[in-house]
């Protein structure tokens, strides 16, 4: 869905369209040519779209997202502009103040970039590896399910609950992504598992 | 949705976005749409402009939807049972309802037991010890032949439709008024748009959202208006419907999904401690049609149930282990976000992961859950952006006042990608499901929620295999064969909702009609014996043989009726209105050519949308239309199904102005759940006189974009709107700060004082009451704030456990300095 006609290539077919006609016959044909050569073509020519839909509310607003060769990153995509989806049935390309500035939450400077740490009782949080982080919780889940499983209740009635650790999963989550939530929350266990849906 | 279920079968928006401009009448009550869903009230002014229709507002402030309103009034927060339910009245009263879909597509004509009673205000079986009611006079009578009795005539004294006129005739415009602070006059005219619709020709649809659902009693909010809906048939046709214009993008699909303390995806119910074994718990979910012929399409529950156990625990689920449903864990109760806090401020929780959630700015009591969190010993967040939460220990003076070096718990920030850095599948508010595709790369480190979890997993796994411990057998039973189990894909994933046939499913002949490893084309194909999976059937077709129907893009819509019928996938079965076999009477006939959906074309239901029904049963077998319910029409009694009544009642918030009105002896909500802090923390009238509400702002989503720039700009500070007459009694000026104060915290801001907000009338005392926004706290670039929830108490609707953000008490004083 790339965008394929950009401003230059425009102008150069609109020079080429022009030969043959009574204008083009004049000369102006190429005097347009020429002076859409000097023109940069369209930033978003070289930019990829895909269709999204906005982040927030459950109205879920069909996006186009842009993105080209990230400045800060080298080697990766990163987003340069968003705007509705002229072809989405319910927007019809229309964004709210919420989805139009949904680029500056992309590029907030509130974004997490690393795995960050905070000890007990210190005052700031530092930057550690994935693997410690995801070391360290899955060491700590452990100990407290293993401290706090609880395999049969009083009645000797096999009941695999783990009660000292809860979930608050996310309702931004793909519907892909939350099944693998449930899959993981509940295959260990949990029954504190909550979502926005009750606020 | 606790109510909407109860009410219709399924608990969810019942129309489209797109269908909204088949309205003739439109009601926003408990919402306000023009702020909080732009782009989705664009189709409330294409009713308007295109179809002249009307547009009327009831909210305590003229809000920007009123602002575009053909009629506004006003109503105290918290008060809109007493109001709703004189519309009720004011429709039986004055005959004005769609008397042949009453009779024939609700329970109007089912007789109640004989020992069900209502007295002020309490319904039979009412125990005060337990805060709760034994449920069972509020069932029907049944016959001999085990099926419900009715009474089509709607004359039996003891039929629903009589108890009904009965416990709703008090309800009088004057009664509205004196409760709810509605003006007589404003009140009747609401009343009279709405049974302008109960006739069949002309629809109405009613909009609502967390301004109807955070009460003590939201879920009654709720039902009110899908009784009025019923009663002027404005369910299952073009341009009506209760429509719940839900908060997050993707809330439906994370509901749907089961993410929810005693879920399981596709509405089915975790297991209780009561339900040892499989047989058990379906033994209770066998849903009997309760009159002839129903569908009752609950009935394949067990083939539901089956598929889903066979998808989590894969070649572990067997035939011998019941599908491992012992693997599952078993609930000694419910575990909702109110009752998590609780607990965690005991010190009985250690460790809270929260994935895309800042509870600490969306808990209520922000006091107690700031206390909560410092007795965790762990706290991971998992979001793209830095939430308070996360910075809970944090000092930032009045706003977060805590000394982190007394705050024992080790915190982790785990960065996520953002919406644009992953694809899979979204559910829209009317349960449209559509595809994101990846725009742009993971920013800097960080991964998607599926790979943090898979990692954790895999991880705790091995330390179990490794070491051993507590639960091994069922952690290690949970089926993780995904080809790099490190990262699952969005593929994977979206088989695994869908469910495909793990053996050549055959047809009663033995021809096979779905060969193994096929993906299933609808849940009807899905079976008990473990021959086929998919853990979620809502959504089996959405990824059938054919494709993924998520990521349909053609916006043909051949009716002109707003259907976009392939357009993505609307669950279920892709269908768009919901109960769409009651847009035709019961001949099968549409009631109107006006209003002409479904019909009975003489071999099958035809029209523009998928039938709610089976496609092919004619007409004179006398089917409902509501066919998940037993009796196969919709509820205007619920039965057993809601903890606080069959019908609604007024009850008052917690913390009110005034007493009960009509049931004086009934304070807040008498079967909601409180726990004894949040008993203690409720402060009187007497101390604060004023009404505080919450809401949020168009230039912000909930406690999110605060850390967005544009939004900050745009909405850079918190502030109190109060009413010109409010401000005068207590001195304050417009800009000036003040402090607003309840018996829980306090926070302070601009004040904005505004002729949006008028004082109440309420028994003949003036009430005022203060509209707060709720988008600020301490983190991000908007100016610092305390947050919110500071205010409000932790105390929950009795059926959803949805906490009463939009009434209680406060007070108010203007702060010395200059006024900006």
């Amino acid at each position: 869905m790339n965008m394929e006609l950009s401003r230059r290539s425009f102008m150069l077919g609109a020079g080429a369209g022009l030969a043959g006609t009574s204008l083009g016959a004049l000369g102006f044909g190429e005097i347009e040519a020429a002076h859409a050569l000097s023109i940069r073509p369209f930033k978003l020519a070289q930019t990829k779209e895909v269709r999204s839909q906005c982040p927030y509310c459950a109205v879920c607003c069909g996006m186009m997202i842009f993105a080209a060769e990230s400045k800060v990153e080298k080697g990766k995509m990163e987003v340069t502009h968003i705007e509705g989806d002229v072809d989405h049935p319910v927007n019809r390309g229309t964004l709210c103040p919420k989805g139009a500035g949904a680029i500056d939450y992309i590029k907030s400077k509130s974004r997490v970039k690393y795995p960050m740490y905070r000890k007990p009782g210190t005052n700031s949080f530092e930057r550690v590896s994935w693997d410690f982080a995801m070391e360290r919780i899955a060491k700590l889940m452990k100990e407290d399910r293993d401290a706090n499983w609880v395999e049969k209740n009083r009645d000797g009635v096999t009941v695999n609950r783990w009660l000292t650790t809860a979930f608050l999963a996310g309702s931004s989550v793909a519907n892909e992504g939350g099944w693998a939530t449930f899959k993981v929350s509940r295959g260990l266990g949990l029954l504190q598992i909550e979502n926005q849906a009750r606020i | 949705m606790a109510s909407l279920g109860p009410t219709f079968g399924r608990g969810a928006m019942t129309n489209s976005w797109t269908d909204i401009k088949n309205a003739d009448v439109i009601w926003i009550m408990g919402g306000n749409a023009a702020e909080a869903h732009p782009c989705g009230f664009k189709w409330v002014t294409e009713a308007k402009a295109e179809r002249g229709a009307k547009l009327m507002v009831v909210d305590p402030r003229f809000n920007r939807s009123a602002s575009v309103a053909d009629h506004y009034a006003p109503i105290r927060s918290g008060s809109d049972i007493a109001f709703l339910s004189g519309v009720i009245n004011y429709l039986l009263t004055n005959d004005k309802i769609h008397k042949e879909y009453v009779r024939n597509f609700t329970n109007a004509a089912f007789i109640v037991r004989d020992d069900f009673e209502f007295n002020e205000g309490l319904f039979s079986g009412y125990d005060e010890s337990k805060r709760s009611y034994d449920r069972s006079t509020w069932e029907y009578k049944f016959g001999d032949d085990g099926f419900a009795i009715r009474d089509m005539t709607l004359q039996d004294p003891r039929c629903v439709f009589q108890l009904m006129k009965k416990h709703f005739a008090q309800y009088t415009p004057e009664l509205v008024e004196r409760v709810s602070g509605t003006p007589k006059d404003k009140f009747l005219k609401v009343a009279d748009w709405v049974a302008s619709t109960a006739n069949g020709e002309r629809a109405m649809t009613i909009m609502y959202a967390l301004g109807w659902t955070q009460h003590s009693h939201g879920a009654q909010n709720i039902r009110c208006a899908a009784m009025i809906q019923l009663l002027c048939g404005n369910i299952g046709i073009p341009g009506g419907g209760v429509n719940a214009l839900r908060g997050h993008s993707n809330v439906q699909g994370i509901t749907d999904v089961g993410t929810l303390t005693a879920a399981i995806p596709g509405y089915l119910a975790l297991p209780t401690e009561q339900e040892p074994t499989l047989e058990s718990h379906l033994g209770k979910r066998t849903f009997k049609p309760l009159t002839p012929n129903q569908t009752s399409y609950w009935q394949n529950y067990h083939k539901f149930y089956v598929s889903f156990l066979k998808t989590q625990f894969g070649a572990n689920a067997t035939k011998e282990n019941e599908f491992g449903y012992n693997y599952l864990p078993k609930l000694d109760g419910i575990y909702d976000c109110i009752k998590m806090f609780d607990l965690m401020h005991q010190g009985k929780t250690t460790g809270l992961l929260c994935q895309g959630f800042n509870p600490l700015m969306a808990i209520p009591n922000t006091n107690k859950s700031r206390e909560a969190l410092s007795k965790l010993k762990f706290l991971v967040s998992m979001d793209p952006i830095e939430t308070d939460t996360a910075r809970f220990w944090e000092n930032h003076g009045e706003f977060n006042n805590i000394d982190p070096a007394k705050v024992q718990t080790e915190v982790f920030m785990l960065p996520v990608t953002s919406f644009a850095e992953e694809e899979g599948s979204v559910t829209n508010s009317s349960r449209l499901i559509q595809w994101k595709w990846k725009a742009a790369d993971p920013y800097f480190e960080s991964k998607t929620d599926t790979e943090i979890l898979a990692d954790l997993f895999v991880r705790m796994r091995k330390m179990y295999e490794k070491d051993g411990g507590k639960g091994k057998e069922a952690l290690l039973a949970v089926d993780w064969s995904y080809k790099d189990p490190l990262h699952p894909t969005v593929d994977e994933l979206q088989i695994e909702l869908n469910g495909k046939a793990l053996t050549d499913l055959k047809d009663a002949e033995g021809k096979v009609v779905r060969a193994a490893g096929q993906r299933l084309a609808t849940f009807g194909e899905m079976r008990d014996d473990g021959s086929t999976d998919g853990c979620m059937w809502i959504y089996t077709g959405f990824y059938g043989p054919t494709g993924n129907m998520a990521q349909r893009r053609d916006n043909a819509d051949p009716s002109g009726l707003g259907v976009y019928p392939s357009w993505g996938f609307s669950w279920p079965a892709n269908r768009r209105i919901q109960y769409n076999r009651a847009s035709a009477d019961p001949d099968g006939k549409p009631w109107s050519e006006r209003k002409k959906y479904m019909y009975w074309d003489g071999q099958r239901w035809s029209g523009p949308d998928v039938p709610d029904y089976v496609p092919t049963i004619p007409p004179d077998r006398a089917v409902g239309p509501f066919i998940m319910n037993a009796e196969g029409v919709s509820r205007l009694w619920v039965r057993g199904l809601m903890a606080d009544g069959p019908f609604p009642v007024h009850m008052e918030p917690f913390e009110s102005p005034v007493g009960n009105l009509v049931f004086p002896k009934l304070k807040g909500n008498p079967v909601a759940r409180v726990f004894k802090y949040d008993m203690e923390a409720l402060g009187t009238s007497k101390d604060f006189p004023i009404v505080g509400t919450t809401y949020r702002l168009t230039e912000h989503f909930h406690y999110w974009t605060k850390t967005v720039h544009a939004n900050a700009v745009m909405q850079p500070e918190f502030f109190v709107e109060m009413s010109e007459e409010l401000a005068k009694e207590k001195g304050i000026k417009h800009g000036q700060r003040v402090r607003i104060w309840s018996k829980r915290g306090e926070v302070k801001g601009k004040a904005v004082v505004t002729k949006r907000l008028k004082p109440f009338k309420i028994d003949g005392k003036t009430v005022h009451e203060v509209g707060l926004p709720l988008n600020f706290g301490f983190i991000g670039e908007t100016k610092k704030a305390s947050p919110i929830n500071s205010l409000t108490s932790a105390i929950g609707d009795s059926n959803s456990q949805t906490p009463e953000f939009k009434a209680f008490l406060v007070n108010v004083e203007p702060i010395a300095g200059p006024v900006a």
